[in-house]
């Protein structure tokens, strides 16, 4: 049977339209499928730690073309804040961008600016994806908004120290003697800390013999060298920062300290652009168990391409990656929400599961406590002035290459 | 613990410290004459390592001959400074001298980051990962040469000070200024000659620091905390004094940092201004008031 409209229903059903469509008008416009993405990239570009956030802010910024070059293109907008490498900074710019309509949020590389941008973010419902940042912490608390691509403390150490049995096997020699040096600030007490608490766990073959912690703003480590060279220790064991690392090397080249292995359990320094321009062939042989690039994936040939086109003279390194990742799992999840809506994108987020990705480690996929479970580290050795990987030997670059030759012969 | 292991961190605790010392020289001597207290000395100094930093980049000039037309260079900063933005204050009161001068570090700083940006730079030379053997002893080769050249560059300024007309001038300001003006001499002259000699010190410092130490626009606070803790150990306004308060605190920073922690080694430092304000408030070689 059919009904014929009058104009007086249809003057009234439109009104109804009319008014259901006014009523959520403005949860439509933010959330409808093909809607923007507004990413908010929130990282140190000045200050102290100015290097390295404007190492991820590259990697940011180059994620939306390499996307698109994958097929991944979606409609993103990236929106940038400084934190000027201070926590009270980042909390005010992280409320910023939400306020200027950030729909989930990228950052910080420093530990403690992440902690407080996570705060922010899970107040105000707004996803937060963290690319770089290690205190376990961040991850324990319970938040339903906070996401982690980066592996913590002790999945660092516990990496770093499995991989050091490997490279003993791999190259026949085995110290009997470390000597633990680490820089005296919030990352190389919480190294310290983790590296005595699972050291026993992991029958190391090497005893420490002397853990040396120097000030994070030393301008000279020649006691702690001398002191580090007088235990007559077969390997270092380093836990710096860029300025001390290059420190640390040149007083052993100036006091001829030779040990047989200089290897970081996971630390920045000795794969830094800055490092090999300082150090040029001293920076040589030097070995960093570190998570890192695969340079066997085709997604990262494709990142380095476009990196080294837009950055001529840049290293390619761990933070551009890892900021990479952390724009892909935006542009992915909010390609399976269809919305931008805070919990949307947290739920889609939450069931992440890329298999083809950057970062060396298995899928790409969170824990209950937004943590990404599978990211490993690699061993990588200073060869040619860059960063190599030696290890694992399914995605290794070149060979390992110990004991490391004395510094006058070079 | 090797007795050869605590002589070498004795010695090279000693000449790092010699070069300490010539860096808070600079402050001392201003003090000593002008009664001002520099508070953007580290800062000058920063400017004095950069200065050295781009000849070194540019035209590849060792630290060690570009030092002479950098200390020319901050001579005649100083001695602006001084006629133009620092003579208006002297007769104001210290907090007015304070705030002009941390306002002019904090200036300092910024620019330095906006022209250098905020990574660390450094310069490196053929000799500077060279080591001499004296004995059993490894000496670090940079910090023999940069102790030396502190040594003759005060040796040369006390001679100046003591011998020429000038330094005797400088001097008579410094003991009795009303005296200084009565017998006619050029007071504002003479002060800003100082503030220039102070500034021409701290910038020789500065381009022998390239070879000792990295570069960042941050550094210059440091720099001048550690300047004011060695002339108050050593007695503000004595030249002495300055090279004596730098080699101890040289000293114990390697001494406390071999014997007990490395990161406890400013700590020490700082302990013993203590010991010095409370029992020999002038400083060790400083006049009592």
């Amino acid at each position: 049977m059919t009904r014929k409209l009058t104009r007086r229903q249809f003057a009234a059903g439109t009104a109804a339209s009319a008014a259901l469509l006014a009523g959520s008008a403005p949860f439509n416009i933010v959330r409808a499928q093909g809607a923007k993405l507004k990413i908010g990239s929130i990282h140190p570009r000045s200050g102290f730690q100015a290097q390295l956030g404007i190492a991820c802010q590259r990697g940011i910024d180059i994620a939306p073309r390499v996307l698109k070059m994958m097929g991944m293109g979606a409609d993103i907008e990236i929106m940038s804040a400084d934190t000027e490498s201070n926590v009270d900074v980042a909390r005010s710019r992280a409320e910023k961008l939400i306020n200027d309509g950030a729909n989930v949020l990228i950052g910080a590389f420093d530990s403690g600016q992440s902690a407080a941008i996570a705060q922010v973010a899970e107040q105000k419902g707004v996803p937060y994806i963290i690319n770089v940042a290690a205190a376990p912490q961040i991850t324990e608390q319970g938040y339903k908004f906070v996401f982690r691509n980066f592996p913590t403390a002790p999945m660092l150490v516990g990496d770093g120290l499995n991989l050091m049995k490997g490279v003993f096997e791999k190259s026949g020699i085995t110290p009997k003697t470390a000597v633990f040096m680490h820089v005296n600030d919030t990352f190389g007490q919480a190294m310290a800390g983790a590296i005595k608490a699972m050291a026993p766990r992991f029958n190391l073959p090497f005893q420490i013999v002397e853990t040396i912690a120097y000030d994070p703003q030393a301008k000279d480590l020649s006691v702690e060298i001398a002191k580090a060279k007088a235990t007559g220790a077969e390997m270092l064991m380093p836990v710096t920062r860029l300025n001390d690392a290059i420190l640390m090397v040149r007083e052993m080249v100036k006091q001829r300290w030779e040990p047989k292995i200089v290897m970081s359990p996971g630390a920045p320094g000795f794969y830094e652009n800055q490092f090999y321009k300082t150090l040029g062939k001293f920076s040589n042989y030097l070995l960093t168990n570190v998570p890192w690039y695969n340079p066997r994936s085709p997604i990262t040939q494709k990142l380095l391409d476009e990196f080294t086109k837009s950055y001529k003279g840049e290293l390619f390194e761990l933070n551009v990656g890892f900021s990479f990742e952390a724009v892909m799992i935006a542009v992915d999840s909010f390609t399976r929400a269809k919305s931008t809506g805070g919990k949307e994108l947290a739920d889609a987020i939450r069931q992440t599961r890329i298999e083809n990705h950057v970062m060396a480690g298995g899928v790409l996929q969170f824990n209950e406590k937004g943590q990404n479970v599978n990211v490993k580290s690699v061993t990588l050795q200073n060869l040619d002035q860059r960063p190599k990987v030696v290890l694992p030997l399914d995605i290794s670059e070149d060979n390992l290459t110990l004991p490391m030759p004395g510094w006058s012969k070079r | 613990m090797p007795p050869e292991l605590v002589a070498t961190v004795a010695l090279q605790g000693i000449l790092t410290g010699l070069v300490y010392g010539l860096m808070a020289l600079g402050l001392s001597v201003i003090f000593g004459v002008v009664r001002v207290v520099n508070f953007a000395h580290g800062e000058m100094m920063t400017i004095a390592s950069y200065a050295a930093i781009v000849a070194f980049g540019a035209w590849n000039i060792d630290p060690l001959l570009s030092m002479v037309p950098i200390a020319m260079l901050l001579f005649a900063l100083g001695y602006v400074m001084q006629s133009v933005l620092i003579n208006p204050f002297i007769n104001r009161p210290e907090h007015s001298q304070f705030i002009l001068l941390a306002a002019v570090a904090i200036v300092m700083v910024n620019g330095l980051l906006m022209i250098f940006g905020p990574d660390a730079r450094n310069v490196l030379v053929d000799y500077s990962l060279d080591s001499i053997e004296i004995g059993p002893l490894l000496v670090d080769k940079v910090r023999v040469i940069t102790a030396g050249m502190a040594i003759l560059i005060t040796a040369a300024l006390f001679a100046f000070f003591r011998l020429s007309h000038t330094g005797k001038a400088i001097r008579a300001c410094a003991d009795n200024h009303l005296g200084a003006l009565v017998i006619g001499l050029n007071v504002k002259h003479l002060y800003a000659l100082t503030f220039g000699i102070g500034s021409a010190i701290v910038g020789a410092a500065g381009a022998m620091m390239t070879l000792l130490i990295d570069t960042t626009p941050n550094i210059g606070p440091v720099f001048t905390l550690q300047a004011f803790v060695i002339v108050i150990v050593g007695g503000l306004g004595s030249m002495p004094g300055a090279l004596l308060g730098g080699v101890l605190i040289g000293l114990s920073e390697a001494m406390s940092g071999l014997f007990f922690a490395p990161s406890a080694k400013t700590m020490f430092g700082v302990a013993i201004l203590i010991l010095v304000l409370l029992f020999r408030p002038q400083g060790l070689l400083g006049r009592r008031p």
